[in-house]
Protein backbone atom coordinates (compact mmCIF):
# COMPACT_ATOMS: atom_id res chain seq x y z
CA UNK A 1 0.00 0.00 0.00
CA UNK A 2 1.63 3.50 -0.97
CA UNK A 3 2.19 5.75 1.96
CA UNK A 4 0.51 8.87 2.85
CA UNK A 5 2.79 10.49 1.15
CA UNK A 6 1.16 9.97 -1.88
CA UNK A 7 -2.29 11.79 -0.39
CA UNK A 8 0.04 14.60 0.22
CA UNK A 9 -1.10 17.60 -2.58
CA UNK A 10 2.10 18.50 -3.99
CA UNK A 11 1.27 22.05 -5.12
CA UNK A 12 0.35 24.85 -3.80
CA UNK A 13 -3.18 25.89 -3.15
CA UNK A 14 -2.99 28.35 -6.11
CA UNK A 15 -2.15 26.10 -8.48
CA UNK A 16 -5.39 24.10 -7.86
CA UNK A 17 -7.78 23.10 -11.13
CA UNK A 18 -10.50 23.15 -10.68
CA UNK A 19 -13.26 20.89 -12.83
CA UNK A 20 -16.28 20.42 -13.47
CA UNK A 21 -17.37 16.94 -14.00
CA UNK A 22 -20.50 14.28 -14.11
CA UNK A 23 -20.19 12.15 -10.87
CA UNK A 24 -23.41 9.93 -10.70
CA UNK A 25 -25.20 11.53 -12.85
CA UNK A 26 -25.16 15.24 -11.41
CA UNK A 27 -22.78 17.65 -12.03
CA UNK A 28 -20.09 18.08 -10.36
CA UNK A 29 -17.21 21.15 -9.67
CA UNK A 30 -14.14 20.11 -7.69
CA UNK A 31 -10.69 21.89 -7.17
CA UNK A 32 -7.47 19.16 -7.44
CA UNK A 33 -4.04 19.37 -7.40
CA UNK A 34 -2.35 18.67 -10.27
CA UNK A 35 -0.78 15.36 -8.96
CA UNK A 36 -4.27 14.02 -7.11
CA UNK A 37 -5.00 11.04 -7.91
CA UNK A 38 -9.23 10.36 -8.50
CA UNK A 39 -9.18 8.06 -6.30
CA UNK A 40 -8.52 10.53 -3.30
CA UNK A 41 -10.31 13.34 -4.63
CA UNK A 42 -13.31 11.11 -4.10
CA UNK A 43 -12.63 9.62 -1.14
CA UNK A 44 -11.09 12.46 0.97
CA UNK A 45 -12.45 15.59 -1.22
CA UNK A 46 -15.80 14.85 -1.87
CA UNK A 47 -16.25 12.09 0.89
CA UNK A 48 -17.33 9.07 -1.38
CA UNK A 49 -15.36 6.71 0.94
CA UNK A 50 -17.40 3.69 -0.98
CA UNK A 51 -14.17 3.32 -3.35
CA UNK A 52 -11.49 1.35 -1.66
CA UNK A 53 -7.72 1.88 -2.15
CA UNK A 54 -5.84 -1.59 -2.08
CA UNK A 55 -2.58 -1.53 -4.27
CA UNK A 56 -2.47 1.80 -4.95
CA UNK A 57 -0.77 0.58 -8.19
CA UNK A 58 -3.46 -0.09 -10.09
CA UNK A 59 -2.91 -4.38 -9.56
CA UNK A 60 -5.73 -5.05 -7.62
CA UNK A 61 -9.25 -3.25 -8.71
CA UNK A 62 -10.37 -2.25 -4.94
CA UNK A 63 -10.56 1.15 -6.27
CA UNK A 64 -12.64 0.61 -9.83
CA UNK A 65 -14.74 3.51 -10.68
CA UNK A 66 -16.68 3.50 -14.20
CA UNK A 67 -14.82 6.16 -16.54
CA UNK A 68 -17.24 7.47 -19.48
CA UNK A 69 -18.78 3.85 -18.73
CA UNK A 70 -15.40 1.62 -18.85
CA UNK A 71 -13.88 0.49 -15.73
CA UNK A 72 -10.87 2.21 -14.65
CA UNK A 73 -8.67 1.76 -11.38
CA UNK A 74 -9.19 5.63 -10.11
CA UNK A 75 -5.48 4.99 -8.15
CA UNK A 76 -4.03 5.33 -12.18
CA UNK A 77 -6.40 8.68 -12.65
CA UNK A 78 -5.15 12.10 -12.93
CA UNK A 79 -8.24 13.86 -11.05
CA UNK A 80 -7.45 16.71 -13.60
CA UNK A 81 -8.05 14.00 -16.27
CA UNK A 82 -11.97 13.97 -15.22
CA UNK A 83 -12.66 16.98 -16.54
CA UNK A 84 -15.78 17.07 -18.27
CA UNK A 85 -16.22 13.22 -18.72
CA UNK A 86 -18.71 11.10 -16.79
CA UNK A 87 -17.48 9.15 -13.67
CA UNK A 88 -20.04 6.65 -11.44
CA UNK A 89 -19.08 4.97 -8.50
CA UNK A 90 -19.99 2.35 -6.07
CA UNK A 91 -22.50 5.15 -4.53
CA UNK A 92 -24.65 5.16 -7.93
CA UNK A 93 -25.37 1.31 -7.49
CA UNK A 94 -28.50 1.20 -4.32
CA UNK A 95 -27.78 -1.51 -2.11
CA UNK A 96 -31.04 -3.29 -2.65
CA UNK A 97 -29.87 -4.57 -6.39
CA UNK A 98 -26.93 -6.27 -4.78
CA UNK A 99 -29.08 -9.65 -3.37
CA UNK A 100 -27.86 -11.59 -5.85
CA UNK A 101 -24.68 -11.03 -5.70
CA UNK A 102 -24.70 -11.25 -1.66
CA UNK A 103 -26.43 -13.95 -1.60
CA UNK A 104 -24.14 -15.97 -3.95
CA UNK A 105 -20.66 -15.60 -1.21
CA UNK A 106 -19.28 -13.12 -3.24
CA UNK A 107 -18.46 -10.71 -0.44
CA UNK A 108 -16.44 -11.66 2.63
CA UNK A 109 -14.36 -9.00 4.32
CA UNK A 110 -15.37 -7.00 1.78
CA UNK A 111 -12.77 -4.59 0.51
CA UNK A 112 -12.86 -6.15 -3.06
CA UNK A 113 -16.46 -5.54 -3.13
CA UNK A 114 -17.01 -1.95 -4.10
CA UNK A 115 -14.56 -2.57 -7.32
CA UNK A 116 -16.04 -6.13 -8.02
CA UNK A 117 -19.62 -4.40 -8.43
CA UNK A 118 -18.34 -1.93 -10.39
CA UNK A 119 -16.54 -4.35 -13.23
CA UNK A 120 -19.75 -6.55 -12.50
CA UNK A 121 -21.78 -3.32 -13.28
CA UNK A 122 -20.08 -2.89 -16.96
CA UNK A 123 -20.45 -6.19 -18.16
CA UNK A 124 -24.02 -7.00 -16.81
CA UNK A 125 -24.67 -3.75 -19.03
CA UNK A 126 -22.89 -4.48 -21.95
CA UNK A 127 -23.63 -8.63 -22.58
CA UNK A 128 -23.85 -8.64 -25.80
CA UNK A 129 -20.54 -6.70 -26.95
CA UNK A 130 -18.80 -8.74 -24.37
CA UNK A 131 -19.64 -11.96 -25.79
CA UNK A 132 -15.95 -13.04 -26.57
CA UNK A 133 -14.77 -12.46 -23.22
CA UNK A 134 -15.44 -15.23 -20.28
CA UNK A 135 -16.65 -13.70 -17.05
CA UNK A 136 -13.53 -14.56 -15.64
CA UNK A 137 -11.22 -12.48 -17.71
CA UNK A 138 -13.36 -9.43 -17.59
CA UNK A 139 -12.75 -10.08 -14.37
CA UNK A 140 -9.36 -10.48 -14.37
CA UNK A 141 -8.66 -7.17 -12.46
CA UNK A 142 -10.42 -7.18 -9.20
CA UNK A 143 -8.17 -9.20 -7.20
CA UNK A 144 -9.98 -11.00 -3.86
CA UNK A 145 -8.39 -12.87 -1.47
CA UNK A 146 -10.98 -14.33 0.27
CA UNK A 147 -13.13 -15.87 -1.93
CA UNK A 148 -11.51 -17.81 -4.23
CA UNK A 149 -13.71 -16.20 -6.86
CA UNK A 150 -16.76 -18.89 -7.64
CA UNK A 151 -18.34 -16.89 -5.42
CA UNK A 152 -17.91 -13.98 -7.37
CA UNK A 153 -18.59 -15.20 -10.56
CA UNK A 154 -21.75 -17.17 -9.46
CA UNK A 155 -23.01 -14.00 -7.81
CA UNK A 156 -21.90 -12.61 -10.99
CA UNK A 157 -24.27 -14.65 -13.24
CA UNK A 158 -27.12 -14.16 -11.05
CA UNK A 159 -27.26 -10.60 -11.28
CA UNK A 160 -27.20 -10.48 -14.51
CA UNK A 161 -29.80 -13.03 -14.67
CA UNK A 162 -32.17 -11.13 -12.32
CA UNK A 163 -31.76 -7.81 -14.05
CA UNK A 164 -31.60 -9.30 -17.39
CA UNK A 165 -29.49 -6.22 -18.76
CA UNK A 166 -31.78 -3.29 -17.10
CA UNK A 167 -29.59 -0.52 -15.60
CA UNK A 168 -29.59 0.13 -12.23
CA UNK B 1 1.11 11.46 -20.63
CA UNK B 2 -2.35 9.60 -21.89
CA UNK B 3 -3.67 7.27 -19.82
CA UNK B 4 -1.15 7.28 -17.17
CA UNK B 5 -1.28 3.92 -16.26
CA UNK B 6 2.65 3.48 -15.92
CA UNK B 7 3.06 7.26 -13.92
CA UNK B 8 0.73 6.87 -11.64
CA UNK B 9 1.95 3.20 -9.88
CA UNK B 10 5.06 5.51 -8.79
CA UNK B 11 3.41 8.95 -8.62
CA UNK B 12 3.50 11.50 -7.23
CA UNK B 13 6.09 9.82 -5.04
CA UNK B 14 9.30 9.31 -6.96
CA UNK B 15 11.15 12.07 -6.46
CA UNK B 16 12.49 12.72 -9.97
CA UNK B 17 8.83 13.15 -10.61
CA UNK B 18 8.66 16.35 -8.85
CA UNK B 19 10.73 17.93 -11.31
CA UNK B 20 9.61 16.98 -14.33
CA UNK B 21 6.51 18.95 -16.37
CA UNK B 22 3.63 16.55 -17.74
CA UNK B 23 1.36 17.53 -20.57
CA UNK B 24 -1.24 16.02 -20.38
CA UNK B 25 -2.80 14.93 -23.88
CA UNK B 26 -5.81 13.53 -22.94
CA UNK B 27 -8.52 15.63 -24.65
CA UNK B 28 -6.76 16.08 -28.23
CA UNK B 29 -9.21 14.13 -30.19
CA UNK B 30 -6.54 14.31 -33.25
CA UNK B 31 -4.82 11.95 -31.81
CA UNK B 32 -7.81 9.28 -30.96
CA UNK B 33 -8.40 6.10 -32.18
CA UNK B 34 -7.13 4.88 -35.87
CA UNK B 35 -8.29 4.99 -39.04
CA UNK B 36 -7.21 3.06 -42.08
CA UNK B 37 -5.59 3.37 -45.44
CA UNK B 38 -5.44 1.33 -48.20
CA UNK B 39 -1.80 0.05 -47.41
CA UNK B 40 -1.97 1.34 -43.41
CA UNK B 41 -3.44 1.16 -40.22
CA UNK B 42 -2.65 4.51 -38.60
CA UNK B 43 -3.04 3.96 -34.66
CA UNK B 44 -3.60 7.21 -32.88
CA UNK B 45 -1.55 8.45 -29.82
CA UNK B 46 -4.13 7.93 -27.63
CA UNK B 47 -5.76 4.91 -28.65
CA UNK B 48 -6.67 2.52 -25.91
CA UNK B 49 -6.09 -1.18 -25.90
CA UNK B 50 -9.80 -1.68 -25.38
CA UNK B 51 -10.13 0.84 -28.57
CA UNK B 52 -8.47 -1.80 -30.31
CA UNK B 53 -10.01 -5.00 -28.17
CA UNK B 54 -13.28 -4.12 -29.78
CA UNK B 55 -13.02 -3.56 -33.08
CA UNK B 56 -13.56 -6.21 -35.60
CA UNK B 57 -11.24 -5.56 -38.50
CA UNK B 58 -7.94 -5.30 -36.59
CA UNK B 59 -8.68 -8.32 -35.13
CA UNK B 60 -9.35 -9.98 -38.57
CA UNK B 61 -5.79 -8.46 -40.21
CA UNK B 62 -3.98 -7.77 -36.91
CA UNK B 63 -4.36 -11.07 -34.50
CA UNK B 64 -1.46 -10.20 -32.71
CA UNK B 65 -3.06 -6.93 -30.99
CA UNK B 66 -5.52 -8.52 -29.89
CA UNK B 67 -3.60 -11.53 -28.09
CA UNK B 68 -1.32 -8.80 -26.50
CA UNK B 69 -4.25 -6.15 -25.36
CA UNK B 70 -6.05 -9.31 -23.92
CA UNK B 71 -2.87 -9.85 -21.45
CA UNK B 72 -2.36 -6.22 -20.91
CA UNK B 73 -3.66 -6.24 -17.19
CA UNK B 74 -7.72 -6.47 -16.95
CA UNK B 75 -10.25 -4.18 -18.62
CA UNK B 76 -9.31 -1.04 -15.57
CA UNK B 77 -5.47 -0.88 -17.39
CA UNK B 78 -7.22 -2.03 -21.46
CA UNK B 79 -9.61 1.12 -21.20
CA UNK B 80 -6.47 3.54 -19.88
CA UNK B 81 -3.39 2.63 -21.62
CA UNK B 82 -2.54 3.49 -24.95
CA UNK B 83 -0.14 1.33 -27.48
CA UNK B 84 1.76 5.03 -28.11
CA UNK B 85 2.28 5.08 -23.79
CA UNK B 86 3.45 1.18 -24.37
CA UNK B 87 6.26 2.55 -26.04
CA UNK B 88 6.94 5.92 -24.64
CA UNK B 89 7.00 4.42 -21.20
CA UNK B 90 9.69 1.87 -23.02
CA UNK B 91 10.06 -1.42 -20.30
CA UNK B 92 11.34 -4.34 -22.09
CA UNK B 93 8.39 -5.99 -20.28
CA UNK B 94 6.43 -4.25 -22.63
CA UNK B 95 3.38 -6.52 -23.70
CA UNK B 96 1.95 -4.21 -26.97
CA UNK B 97 5.60 -3.35 -28.16
CA UNK B 98 6.74 -6.76 -29.17
CA UNK B 99 3.49 -7.59 -31.54
CA UNK B 100 3.71 -3.38 -32.78
CA UNK B 101 7.24 -5.11 -33.64
CA UNK B 102 6.19 -7.97 -35.11
CA UNK B 103 3.89 -5.93 -38.13
CA UNK B 104 7.23 -3.83 -38.38
CA UNK B 105 5.80 -0.78 -37.44
CA UNK B 106 6.76 2.57 -37.46
CA UNK B 107 6.28 5.35 -35.13
CA UNK B 108 5.20 9.13 -36.27
CA UNK B 109 7.12 11.68 -34.15
CA UNK B 110 5.87 15.13 -34.09
CA UNK B 111 7.07 18.48 -33.07
CA UNK B 112 7.30 21.95 -33.56
CA UNK B 113 9.69 21.60 -36.96
CA UNK B 114 7.66 18.66 -38.26
CA UNK B 115 7.05 15.10 -38.34
CA UNK B 116 9.21 12.36 -38.80
CA UNK B 117 8.60 8.53 -39.26
CA UNK B 118 10.71 6.00 -37.63
CA UNK B 119 10.95 2.31 -37.75
CA UNK B 120 9.77 0.79 -34.59
CA UNK B 121 13.07 -1.43 -34.65
CA UNK B 122 15.26 1.32 -34.49
CA UNK B 123 13.37 3.31 -31.84
CA UNK B 124 15.16 2.22 -29.04
CA UNK B 125 18.27 3.16 -28.45
CA UNK B 126 19.09 1.36 -24.62
CA UNK B 127 17.44 0.71 -21.23
CA UNK B 128 13.57 3.41 -21.45
CA UNK B 129 15.97 5.45 -24.18
CA UNK B 130 14.71 6.15 -27.61
CA UNK B 131 16.29 8.55 -30.49
CA UNK B 132 12.95 10.86 -29.13
CA UNK B 133 14.06 14.32 -28.67
CA UNK B 134 12.04 15.90 -26.16
CA UNK B 135 10.50 18.04 -28.13
CA UNK B 136 8.60 15.26 -30.13
CA UNK B 137 5.22 13.17 -28.75
CA UNK B 138 4.57 10.23 -30.30
CA UNK B 139 1.56 11.28 -32.55
CA UNK B 140 0.56 7.94 -34.51
CA UNK B 141 1.65 4.42 -35.12
CA UNK B 142 1.76 3.08 -38.55
CA UNK B 143 1.09 -0.53 -39.56
CA UNK B 144 1.31 -1.72 -43.36
CA UNK B 145 -1.00 -3.59 -44.05
CA UNK B 146 0.37 -6.99 -45.12
CA UNK B 147 -0.82 -10.73 -45.67
CA UNK B 148 0.73 -13.16 -42.80
CA UNK B 149 0.23 -16.96 -42.63
CA UNK B 150 1.04 -17.12 -39.29
CA UNK B 151 1.42 -15.28 -36.28
CA UNK B 152 1.75 -16.06 -32.86
CA UNK B 153 1.57 -14.22 -28.80
CA UNK B 154 3.16 -15.58 -25.77
CA UNK B 155 3.46 -14.19 -22.71
CA UNK B 156 5.06 -16.05 -19.73
CA UNK B 157 4.29 -14.26 -16.13
CA UNK B 158 3.87 -15.47 -12.74
CA UNK B 159 -0.02 -16.00 -13.44
CA UNK B 160 -2.21 -16.17 -16.36
CA UNK B 161 -3.80 -12.59 -15.36
CA UNK B 162 -2.55 -9.25 -13.92
CA UNK B 163 1.30 -10.36 -14.18
CA UNK B 164 4.48 -8.95 -15.72
CA UNK B 165 6.14 -10.79 -18.59
CA UNK B 166 9.28 -12.58 -17.75
CA UNK B 167 9.52 -14.15 -21.06
CA UNK B 168 7.35 -12.74 -24.05
CA UNK B 169 7.49 -13.80 -27.78
CA UNK B 170 5.78 -12.16 -31.10
CA UNK B 171 6.34 -13.74 -34.02
CA UNK B 172 4.99 -13.51 -37.65
CA UNK B 173 5.69 -14.84 -40.97
CA UNK B 174 4.58 -13.20 -44.08
CA UNK B 175 3.15 -14.50 -46.56
CA UNK B 176 4.21 -13.78 -50.61
CA UNK B 177 7.29 -13.35 -51.66
CA UNK B 178 7.69 -9.73 -50.74
CA UNK B 179 10.73 -9.85 -48.39
CA UNK B 180 13.84 -11.85 -48.50
CA UNK B 181 13.01 -13.37 -44.98
CA UNK B 182 9.71 -13.97 -44.56
CA UNK B 183 9.65 -14.28 -40.32
CA UNK B 184 9.66 -11.46 -37.74
CA UNK B 185 10.57 -12.56 -34.43
CA UNK B 186 10.51 -10.36 -31.76
CA UNK B 187 11.79 -11.16 -27.86
CA UNK B 188 10.19 -9.53 -25.07
CA UNK B 189 11.87 -9.58 -21.18
CA UNK B 190 14.93 -10.42 -22.10
CA UNK B 191 17.23 -7.75 -22.93
CA UNK B 192 17.38 -3.98 -22.33
CA UNK B 193 14.27 -3.32 -24.93
CA UNK B 194 11.96 -5.35 -26.67
CA UNK B 195 13.89 -6.69 -29.35
CA UNK B 196 13.61 -8.19 -32.92
CA UNK B 197 16.03 -11.37 -33.02
CA UNK B 198 17.81 -10.92 -36.95
CA UNK B 199 19.74 -14.28 -35.73
CA UNK B 200 16.79 -16.09 -35.17
CA UNK B 201 14.83 -14.74 -37.93
CA UNK B 202 18.37 -15.67 -40.25
CA UNK B 203 18.34 -19.27 -38.22
CA UNK B 204 14.65 -19.88 -39.18
CA UNK B 205 15.23 -19.10 -43.35
CA UNK B 206 18.66 -21.23 -43.15
CA UNK B 207 16.86 -24.05 -43.73
CA UNK B 208 18.67 -25.90 -40.64
CA UNK B 209 16.94 -28.42 -39.18
CA UNK B 210 15.34 -27.97 -35.56
CA UNK B 211 14.81 -31.19 -33.55
CA UNK B 212 14.87 -29.83 -30.17
CA UNK B 213 14.57 -26.23 -28.23
CA UNK B 214 18.28 -26.08 -27.52
CA UNK B 215 19.08 -26.04 -31.16
CA UNK B 216 17.90 -22.46 -30.82
CA UNK B 217 20.20 -21.56 -27.90
CA UNK B 218 23.11 -20.12 -30.80
CA UNK B 219 21.33 -17.93 -32.56
CA UNK B 220 19.17 -16.83 -29.12
CA UNK B 221 22.68 -15.83 -27.58
CA UNK B 222 23.66 -13.90 -30.82
CA UNK B 223 19.96 -11.90 -30.36
CA UNK B 224 19.21 -11.12 -26.86
CA UNK B 225 21.41 -10.66 -22.88
CA UNK B 226 18.66 -12.02 -20.63
CA UNK B 227 19.40 -10.72 -16.77
CA UNK B 228 18.79 -11.78 -13.18
CA UNK B 229 16.79 -9.65 -11.92
CA UNK B 230 13.07 -9.50 -9.10
CA UNK B 231 10.84 -11.10 -11.42
CA UNK B 232 13.32 -14.14 -12.78
CA UNK B 233 16.48 -15.35 -13.76
CA UNK B 234 18.85 -15.25 -16.87
CA UNK B 235 19.18 -19.11 -17.46
CA UNK B 236 15.41 -19.66 -16.63
CA UNK B 237 14.82 -17.08 -19.62
CA UNK B 238 17.61 -18.71 -22.11
CA UNK B 239 15.33 -21.71 -21.58
CA UNK B 240 11.93 -20.71 -22.15
CA UNK B 241 12.63 -18.49 -25.02
CA UNK B 242 14.02 -21.77 -26.80
CA UNK B 243 10.79 -23.61 -25.56
CA UNK B 244 8.31 -20.89 -26.57
CA UNK B 245 10.11 -20.57 -30.32
CA UNK B 246 10.24 -24.50 -30.45
CA UNK B 247 6.84 -25.42 -29.36
CA UNK B 248 5.11 -22.48 -31.10
CA UNK B 249 6.84 -23.07 -34.43
CA UNK B 250 6.78 -26.85 -34.28
CA UNK B 251 4.76 -28.17 -37.77
CA UNK B 252 4.42 -23.96 -38.61
CA UNK B 253 7.89 -24.13 -40.40
CA UNK B 254 9.34 -26.99 -41.60
CA UNK B 255 12.30 -27.26 -40.63
CA UNK B 256 11.37 -26.82 -36.69
CA UNK B 257 10.72 -31.04 -36.18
Amino acid sequence: MNSNAAHKPVCAESDAITIAFTLNGKSHTAKVAPGERLLDTLRYGLALTGTKEGCGEGECGACTVLLDGLPANSCLVPAFQVRGRDVRTIESIPAERLGPLLESGATQCGACTPGVVMTAAWIRDHRSELQSFTTRALMAGNLCRCTGYDGIIDGLERWIASESGGRS
Amino acid sequence: MAGATDLLVHWPIRPEAQDKTYLDLSAISELRPFRWTDVSLHIGALTTYWDILRDPQTRAEFPLLHEAARQVGAIQIQSRGTWAGNIANGSPAADGVPVLLAYDASVVLTSMAGSREIPLREYYTGYRNSVRRSDELITSIILPRRRYDFSVFHKVGARRAQAITKVGIAVTREAGARAANPWRVVASSVAATVRRCPAIEAFLASGALVRVPSDFFASIDADIRPIDDIRSTASYRRTVLARLLYHSLRGVSATVV
